[in-house]
């Protein structure tokens, strides 16, 4: 199976914990005719990170570090839900029973579907269990 | 012992050495209080006479010169020669004041150049080297310095003084230098300038060695020069106010030796001016034991570093002083502690994950001083993980309270969000109302 279809790249960005920040990045994707389809705020002492789900990651990279932040992209997996009480429990079950360890996830609830976001360790193997064990992957194309 | 100018007096026993320094220090006092009203008046003040020196230690009793008790006697006020026995004079840029003025007898020169002479032999130079001598010539003591004491050790000097790089490194070529003295930034020009003219230091040149100092400089950049240009190099230092440069490192790079027959030092507390002990970092005080112009009696040179008065692998028994880190005047105290922006830099410059630019801002919550270091992550440790980056700030959180002894905040901020700086760096915000 070809894992990198279900493979989708995430940008992050470093960002200090102070007014305007958030403003200022979605200030330049807005510039850029960026779409956002998921985005999080993580944050520790004094700094976050800003993690989203965009349908031009190369250009937001681009953009983004240009304007001096700092940039990364990581590969995350998208599961689809049913968005019914429940929904979350069943992904949660076929996560825990593949034994993937989840570093962080995130959720947005969409028209068609509920999505969970998430970064594992090992994304290929989290890929073949997840789709084995009955998950509703989504392509990455679906971000584009 | 290795090739030495005078091994009689460098590898001297330490107690001889006591002696004879304590002799000097006595002959020196009672030649002062007699002769200078300037110091008999200072003792009188401070309530010490020279019976009262009466062991080495003793020194400690007397009080403190500092850098504007010349200022303030501008421009020869405390001159305890006659103005016909002067062969020279240096004279110091007044960039915070008036210029100080050093004035030598013939005497003062020959021990300046003695000085040099013993330090250049202990890395190496003699006879058959090439001396490319580019500290400034003129009023500044770097240039005529390094000359006279290079030409001593029958070196071969090309006194090239500052500027026109081009034609210093095509000499550096035609004229196979071996050494270069200079400051440590004019070097690293030097190695620009010859890359842009295609000429590799390491390869198209003989240069072995460069003779840094007159400003401060870190290990870090002693490695990255010697590595891209194929040489050693080594730390001198000295003050107009002490004759000029005077000491180097020997090739052990193990810390400067102070020739204890010329100068006696020791470091103090800044604060309370007390006496520390060796591998205590605090301000270096030297007495210049053999001056005749311009006697130096316990001078506060501003400068931090430490002693270190084991005996060298080398066999010099005089003691040596660490590379300097800071000044007097850059230094915060928090909680009671002594801490240097310097000792900041280096903790960071030890970690990988760190960019180059930092902020120390000093405060006061209640009555407790507090200090946070803000610091730029390097690009390539950004990492999307919230773990990974809190290990880094402990990890720099951690590195700096073992160096500094202070609780420290560390706060990881956006690259490019800090100041940068031309010329001296002002990286400490105090906002401590006192």
């Amino acid at each position: 199976m070809d894992t990198q279809e279900y493979t989708i790249k995430q940008i992050s960005v470093f960002s200090e914990n102070r007014p305007g920040r958030l403003a200022a990045i979605a200030h330049a994707l807005e510039e850029e005719k960026i779409n956002i389809f998921a985005f999080s705020i993580a944050e520790a002492k004094g700094f976050g990170v800003v993690r989203a789900l965009v349908d031009k990651p190369d250009l937001a990279y681009k953009k983004l570090t240009e304007l001096g932040f700092m940039v990364s992209f990581t590969n995350v997996i998208a599961v689809r839900m049913r968005d019914e009480p429940g929904g979350l429990s069943d992904i949660a079950r076929i996560i825990g029973d593949a034994s993937i360890n989840i570093e962080y996830a995130y959720a947005y609830s969409g028209r068609d579907a509920a999505v969970l976001i998430l970064r594992v360790d090992h994304v290929e193997d989290a890929i073949r269990s997840i789709r084995a064990a009955g998950g509703d992957l989504i392509r990455a194309e679906m971000f584009t | 012992m290795v090739r030495a100018w005078d091994p009689r007096i460098e590898s001297m026993p330490k107690d001889e050495l006591e002696k004879l320094q304590y002799r000097l220090l006595k002959t020196l006092v009672y030649r002062l209080y007699s002769f200078s009203p300037f110091y008999c008046r200072r003792m009188k003040e401070s309530g010490v006479h020279p019976d009262d020196i009466r062991e080495l230690g003793d020194v400690a009793k007397l009080p403190f010169m500092v850098k504007s008790d010349l200022r303030d006697n501008y421009p020869d006020g405390i001159f305890t020669a006659s103005r016909d026995e002067l062969v020279r004079y240096h004279v110091s840029s007044g960039t915070t004041g008036k210029p100080t003025v050093v004035g030598y007898t013939a005497h003062d020169l020959e021990n300046w150049t003695t000085s040099l002479a013993r330090a250049l032999t202990s890395v190496g130079l003699g006879r058959g080297d090439v001396v490319q001598v580019s500290y400034g010539y003129g009023l500044f003591t770097g240039g005529l310095g390094l000359h006279y004491g290079a030409e001593r050790i029958g070196a071969t000097v090309v006194p090239t003084s500052v500027g026109n790089t081009e034609r210093q490194i095509e000499l550096m070529q035609d004229l196979q230098v071996t050494a270069i003295a200079c400051t440590p930034s004019y070097l690293l020009h030097i190695g620009e300038v010859a890359e842009k003219m295609g000429v590799s230091i390491k390869n198209d040149t003989q240069l072995k060695m460069g003779i840094l100092g007159a400003e401060p400089w870190s290990e870090q950049m002693r490695k990255r020069m010697e590595e891209t240009m194929g040489i050693a190099a080594y730390d001198i230092y000295g003050t107009s106010e002490l004759s000029g440069p005077m000491f180097t490192e020997c090739t052990e790079q193990q810390g400067i030796h102070i020739w204890g027959d010329l100068a006696l030092t020791e470091i103090v507390d800044p604060q309370t001016g007390e006496r520390l002990e060796p591998g205590e970092r605090g301000e270096l005080v030297f007495t210049i034991l053999q001056k005749e112009a311009l006697p130096m009696i316990r001078y506060r040179t501003g400068d931090i570093t430490m002693m270190d008065d084991a005996v060298c692998a080398c066999g010099r028994t005089h003691p040596r002083i660490a590379r300097l880190s800071g000044r007097v005047d850059d230094m915060l105290i928090i909680r009671g502690i002594n801490v240097f922006p310097s000792q900041v830099e280096h903790v960071l410059m030890s970690i990988p994950e760190m960019g180059e630019h930092f902020m120390i801002v000093v405060d006061r919550k209640g009555s407790l001083d507090t200090m946070l270091v803000q610091v730029e992550v390097s690009r390539e440790a950004f990492s999307d993980k919230i773990t990974d980056l809190m290990n880094i700030r402990a990890k720099v959180v951690h590195a700096l309270r073992s160096i500094l002894n202070v609780n420290v905040d560390v706060e990881l901020v956006e690259p490019g969000s800090l100041p940068r700086f031309e010329g001296k760096a002002k990286r400490v915000v105090d906002k401590r109302v006192i």
